[in-house]
């Protein structure tokens, strides 16, 4: 629906990151990140706190300026200063660990909010559309609430509704179950395995390791400021290569 | 227990009845005490004041029935005139003021000179009294060109919209940067320009955040509009000084008084009850 500009989108991939660098200040946290996410590619990235996954997700949202290297998204570069940031960001599906919902609107305001005002859908049709994913996961009952009447892991849900609710190229989930009770991770990661199933594109940071072995279709390894290792869940879970995601593993597995 | 929820009729139980009773007595018993001493309060000060030995001369002067009377349909008819410049400035100050509140949240080096200019303004006007700048206002704006003739009551518009803007804009910023900034983010997020985000997200957030203060400037503000009479706009105040100079009586200050003490009382009301249940409703609230 949200077919990109250019006929080179056919064959490029979703996502591709050539050589990233973002330092903050001294702090060098991206060190020539090299990444491609492919269609339909489940891509999950995992790595120390501060390996910087949350800024990586950040830099192609463009909410943080990549300082070197480039970003495509289906073959158009959008570290390019000429591009329209809000068209682009308006291609990608965000997803943080917390504050996603605008308290002051109905849910089903927050859900259309972005398919009326910046995709010019009509509201009825937006509106329809936004019931309709809405029940579909089982959210229903909660069209007309405020946010804050809706439990954490409804909050969550209603949010990556709302990040689907266009169609994006690319879906980017941070974390989106680690400000969560245990009780309600797995409702939310459910409605991330319906997505794979439909095709989505996600590039998603998690710390829930069995979700991220279930899941995805590949799995990178940030350790340094770049991927340091990345293959699929077999390999990286059963027979990791580099000692440092052993380590990472070994800590992770027995807390 | 169960049988009581399962016969779908779900009555309270005799434990939860007793402590109904015990707080209906309870409440019952603080009334009264507050009634009591109200009405030992009134009547002490009623005797020491009534007691005085000038009250006789004092009543005269302030409290004289048939002057208030008199006075009255004057008074009220300039206040007519302090009402209509309370409503355009209160149109004025949320115009001026949402605009120095966005010009002073604009970030990057681009935007210094409208940043420097709003901040110097709020800076500047906050620190003036309120009658200077009536007096700055209304003699000095005329001054300029003596063949137009803008009315006084326009001028002290100008001037109280000049005043009430700077701490309106500061009470808006306010809530602007206690909305979170993730808000922000979330919205750019989806694809919605700076303007679209300040209009849809951050504005009505922070609004909400700071209506008991905006209603407190306005309470405030309804009593100030009182000061144009220092420009001899004839209003309440004015009505009231040109009564009381024919009949060498204080009385019509008193009326003109209980009229901006009346005009201000429901919104000092609604204040404390938006107050009460907005504080009620943060401490439910919280995303996530
Ligand atoms: N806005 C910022 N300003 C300065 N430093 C930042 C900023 N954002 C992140 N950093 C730094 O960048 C590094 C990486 O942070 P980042 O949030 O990307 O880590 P992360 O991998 O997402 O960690 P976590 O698993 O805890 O979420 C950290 O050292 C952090 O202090
Ligand atoms: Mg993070």
């Amino acid at each position: 629906m949200s077919a990109s500009s250019g006929a080179s989108s056919a064959a490029s991939p979703v996502l591709e990151l050539r050589d990233v660098h973002k330092l903050f200040g001294d702090n060098h946290v991206l060190r020539g990140v090299d990444l491609t996410v492919a269609g339909h590619e489940v891509v999950v990235v995992i790595g120390a706190s501060g390996s910087g996954k949350s800024t990586l997700m950040r830099t192609i949202n463009l909410i943080e300026r990549v300082d070197d290297g480039r970003i495509l998204l289906s073959g158009d570069d959008i570290t390019d200063p000429g591009v329209d940031v809000d068209k682009v960001r308006a291609r990608i599906g965000v997803v943080f660990q917390h504050f996603n919902l605008f308290p002051h609107m109905r849910v089903i305001d927050n859900v259309t909010l972005a398919a009326r005002r910046v995709h010019g859908v009509d509201a009825d049709v937006a509106r329809d559309r936004g019931i309709g994913l809405l029940e579909k996961f089982g959210l229903g009952e909660k069209i007309r609430d405020y946010p804050d009447r809706l439990s954490g892991g409804q909050q969550q849900r209603v949010a990556i509704v709302r990040a689907i609710m266009t169609d994006p190229e690319l879906l980017l989930l941070d974390e989106i179950t680690s400000a969560l009770d245990p009780m309600l991770v797995g409702e939310v990661l459910d409605l991330v395995r319906d997505l794979k199933a439909q095709g989505s594109t996600i590039l998603m940071a998690t710390h829930e390791m069995s979700f991220a072995r279930s899941v995805a279709d590949r799995i990178v390894f940030m350790h340094g400021g770049r991927p340091l290792e990345s293959g699929t869940p077999e390999q990286i879970f059963e027979n990791p290569q580099r000692p440092e995601t052993q380590e990472f593993l070994a800590r992770i597995m027995h807390r | 227990m169960t049988d009581r929820v399962a016969e779908g009729a779900w009555t309270p139980s005799e434990l939860e009845l007793e402590r109904r009773l015990h707080r209906r007595r309870a409440s019952r018993r603080s009334v009264l005490v507050a009634l009591v001493s109200t009405v030992l309060f009134t009547v002490a000060a009623g005797w020491l004041v009534v007691g005085s030995p000038n009250w006789d001369a004092v009543q005269q002067s302030f409290f004289n029935l048939e002057i208030a009377a008199d006075s009255f349909p004057r008074i009220l008819e300039g206040l007519w005139l302090n009402l209509r410049v309370l409503f355009f400035a209160t149109i004025a100050v949320a115009i001026v003021a949402t605009l120095l509140a966005v010009m002073r949240s604009l970030r990057g080096p681009v935007w210094f000179p409208l940043r420097a200019l709003a901040t110097g303004y709020t800076d500047l006007f906050r620190g003036l009294p309120v009658l200077i700048v009536l007096y700055l206002v209304g003699f000095g704006i005329p001054g300029l060109d003596t063949t137009v003739r803008i009315p006084v009551a326009v001028l002290g518009t100008i001037a109280i919209t000049l005043c009430y803007s700077a701490y309106v804009a500061e009470v808006l910023r306010a809530g602007m940067e206690a909305v979170h900034p993730s808000q922000r983010i979330a919205a750019r997020s989806l694809g919605l320009g700076h303007g679209e985000t300040l209009r849809i997200v951050v504005i009505p957030q922070a609004l909400r955040k700071v209506v008991p203060a905006l209603m407190n400037d306005f309470v405030s503000m309804q009593k100030d509009v009182g000061l144009i009479s220092v420009l001899g706009a004839v209003d309440a105040v004015r009505s009231a000084q040109i009564v009381s100079q024919t009949t060498y009586n204080f009385t019509p200050y008193v009326v003109a008084g209980l009229m901006f003490v009346a005009l201000s009382f429901p919104m000092i009301r609604l204040t404390d009850y938006v107050s009460a249940r907005m504080a009620k409703r943060e401490q439910i609230g919280g995303t996530v």
